[in-house]
């Protein structure tokens, strides 16, 4: 029987094997770095995204058709930061290949190419949803999507040595373009320094370090603890006397608790797209910054 | 090298460097030398790119590198250094290379119309301890902890012990897993729950009721734990497509241990699974489990009323059909979602069964063939709460047993081996505060014993300590 059924997976194995395409294929766990990777590989590269926008990246299913993408995997770019941790980790177990296992050169953490914020000094599970190496949502200052563009293009350069200067090539272009793209947003986005805003978790904090924005309370008492009707009331006590310019909501967060606070204390709720697809101008990394800044400038002060 | 004879140096010299002088140096070889050295430069790049990156946001108002124009972009001055470097540097201590451990609770509170000392699955020889809806009042669950690392880059292992109310030790899995086999196989060893149909891998905590289906109890006692070795596959495909085979030393339900070398008995199993759109999310598969029994004991009461030791010699084969489908109708599982699932079981048994009570020791044929299976879904209607119906239906079939047949021993000698059909049909409702930690309340009425409906009511707790665990489909 052993013996019979060992013959049948080889034998399986041979008829799917299939002639080596040139592309990389590259699972990327986000819509941010699926669409990074896109643009810094071009048609070298085969990129096939895990998750999309409207999904909390923290919460994600190790379904089947992401075990099979990480079996083909040569290159996975995450997020890293523990973002994943909920299921990256059974894929790459589940998966069976080596290629893409971390500290290989198959895989690449976005995080480790910038400086966290929000790192905490204790972590206590008391204290909510907190990750140990620092906030994971990095991808909302242009400043992080610039260095994450160097370190992977480097990457893949190093993967596929034989398109390295085509890797770096177009990670040139990406760069300046990027350059040119940020002065516009530094240009329209000083009008928000100093801008109140109420958050809803604490993933829009690189957004509002960048910004200049002015967080003054957050919709979660802990990082991903759903708001009490206490909490709530609080907030509304605590705001009504000088309200916020806006309230600031995720294209994935259910929109309730915002809405419903921006009735009582008389500000408006911005739906940003916080990931690339996350809202219908939000089609490219170029599209995630000029849509959220448009967003935050069409509410008047 | 002091003992190395001269001229063997000069030699070892001599090749090591003839390449690189270019002279005999073919295309593939000037080839392989570039992108060596296109690797070590994009390597080198990386680095640098990290370095700038990280003095980047040390220094505000910072022009990196050539390329980004933040004159008005650093507002709020990036992190200060004291924030970020200094704890997670003086954290990685002889503790970083500690293995990750996570610890469960559990507990409950069962309420039961009927007498748990009583409870029998009608028709199916006893498959052991787990069995049943376990004891009325309050209990304190399995206390499960884990502990799992790389073993180096080519090995994990991971540890699972269950500390039962009853003070005793419980080791559920004990195995290494490879890390470095080549196109996609993964070799397992120790004792694991075999990756048979679909609930049996699952650890208790992670099941979406307090109990296994019928089924999984009347077959495999609960769950399976082989003892062996398993090798799995999966395909370079889009889909998921995983083959998998386990043997070890057959010391396992319905199998028994054998003085045997070599192996014992066989898993063999194959799932397939894929996405159908955005929201629809699938898997299916079949196995089939080959096991020998020598001397499997249960006991029973013959038509005297004395109870009486029955053994099984012969051979058991199962197959198992699962399929499971989770739907996520606005594409985040967090928010909403409906997960339908099903198994089918099927067994035939071969072999002896004997007989022994105080007067006499009888031997004669057995062979059954039954069948079972359980549908349930599960709803997430709103972030954090769940609903949950199942309904479980068995058949032991007409079990042939020859010492009945031949008229030295009655039916009413082998109550337990009294065809039946069980049935059970269970609704459960729970609550997540977060992702550690739930709390459960469950009613079923179970009808797998002969006589009256067994009501049962559970509410229980799981909570989750220690590492994040990381969950399977």
């Amino acid at each position: 029987m052993f013996r019979k059924i060992l013959t049948a997976a080889v034998a399986l194995l041979a008829a799917v094997a299939m002639p080596t395409h040139a592309e990389i294929k590259v699972l990327a766990t986000t819509a941010d770095w699926g669409a990074l990777t896109s643009e810094l590989g071009g048609d070298k590269v085969n990129v096939y995204t895990a998750t999309s926008a409207l999904q909390d990246v923290h919460q994600v299913n190790a379904k089947p058709s992401l075990v099979a993408r990480t079996r083909t995997a040569d290159l996975v770019v995450a997020n890293g930061a523990e973002l994943e941790i909920g299921w990256l980790p059974v894929l790459l177990q589940e998966s069976g290949n080596p290629k893409i296992r971390p500290g290989s050169p198959g895989y690449f953490e976005a995080a480790s190419a910038v400086r966290l914020i929000d790192v905490p000094t204790n972590v206590d599970r008391a204290m909510g949803d907190i990750h140990a190496q620092g906030n994971p949502h990095i991808q909302l200052d242009p400043r992080n999507i610039a260095a994450v563009a160097k370190a992977l293009t480097a990457r893949l350069a190093s993967l596929d040595a034989g398109n390295a200067a085509y890797y770096q090539a177009r990670g040139a272009d990406f760069q300046s373009r990027w350059a040119a793209a940020m002065k516009g947003w530094d240009q329209k986005g000083a009008a928000l320094k100093g801008a109140q805003v109420v958050v809803i978790h604490k993933d829009q904090a690189y957004l509002v370090r960048w910004l200049g924005l002015q967080q003054v309370a957050a919709i979660e008492p802990k990082p991903g603890v759903p708001p009490s009707a206490g909490h709530l009331a609080e907030l509304v006590t605590k705001l009504s006397a000088s309200p916020p310019r806006m309230i600031l909501r995720n294209a994935y967060n259910e929109p309730k608790a915002a809405e419903w606070l921006s009735q009582r204390i008389e500000a408006p709720v911005v739906t940003l797209p916080f990931s690339v697809g996350g809202t219908r101008e939000a089609k490219d990394l170029f599209g995630l910054f000029d849509d959220t800044l448009n967003r935050l400038l069409a509410v008047k002060p | 090298m002091g003992k190395v004879p001269f001229h063997v140096s000069v030699a070892a010299c001599a090749t090591a460097f003839l390449p690189s002088i270019g002279l005999a140096a073919t295309d593939a070889e000037v080839q392989s030398l570039r992108d060596e050295l296109a690797r070590v430069k994009a390597e080198y790049a990386e680095r640098m790119a990290k370095l700038e990156a990280q003095i980047a946001q040390l220094t505000p108002q910072a022009e990196v590198g050539a390329t980004a124009a933040i004159e008005t972009a650093v507002a709020a001055p990036a992190a200060p250094p004291a924030e970020a470097a200094a704890p997670a540097q003086v954290a990685r201590s002889a503790a970083t290379f500690n293995p990750a451990i996570s610890l469960i609770l559990a507990g409950n509170y069962t309420n039961l119309s009927n007498d748990p000392e009583d409870y029998a699955i009608q028709g199916f020889v006893p498959a052991g301890d787990e069995i049943g809806p376990g004891d009325r009042s309050f209990n304190l669950g399995e206390s499960e902890l884990t502990i799992a690392a790389s073993i180096d880059p080519y090995f994990m292992g991971s540890l699972t012990a269950a500390i039962t109310a009853e003070n005793e030790i419980e080791l559920e899995e004990a195995y290494f897993r490879t890390l470095a086999l080549p196109e996609g196989f993964t070799l397992k060893g120790g004792q694991f729950f075999s990756s048979l149909g679909y609930l049996n891998e699952m650890h208790g905590h992670t099941w979406d009721f307090i109990d296994q289906p019928l089924v999984y109890q009347a077959f495999f006692g609960g769950q399976m734990a082989v003892q062996g070795l398993q090798l799995k596959w999966i395909a370079p495909l889009d889909f998921l497509v995983e083959l998998g085979v386990e043997s070890g030393n057959g010391d396992y339900f319905p199998g028994t241990r054998l003085s045997r070398n070599g192996l014992n008995g066989v898993v063999a199993y194959g799932h397939v699974g894929g996405d159908l759109g955005e929201t629809l999310a699938w898997r299916t598969g079949i196995s089939y489990v080959d096991l020998d029994a020598q001397d499997r004991e249960f006991e029973d009461v013959n038509a005297t009323g004395e109870d009486v030791l029955n053994a099984f010699t012969g051979s058991s084969k199962t197959w198992v059909v699962d399929a499971e489908l989770k739907w996520t109708p606005v594409g985040d599982p967090r928010r909403q979602y409906l997960k339908l699932q099903g198994e089918y079981m099927q067994r035939e048994e071969d072999g002896d069964l004997a007989y022994a009570d105080s007067v006499q020791s009888l031997d004669g044929s057995y062979s059954s063939d039954q069948s079972g299976w359980y549908v349930q879904g599960v709803y997430q209607f709103l972030p954090r709460w769940r609903f949950g119906a199942r309904y479980d239906s068995l058949d032991s079939g007409d079990t042939k047993i020859g010492l009945v047949q031949q008229g030295l021993l009655g039916v009413d000698d082998f109550p337990i081996l009294v065809p039946g059909t069980p049935t059970r049909t269970s609704l459960m409702f729970d609550w997540s505060p977060s992702e550690f930690s739930r709390l459960r309340a469950q009613y079923a009425w179970d009808d797998a014993a002969e006589g009256p409906t067994d009501e049962q009511f559970f509410l229980q707790y799981i909570h989750a300590l220690g590492a994040h665990g990381a969950h399977k489909f």
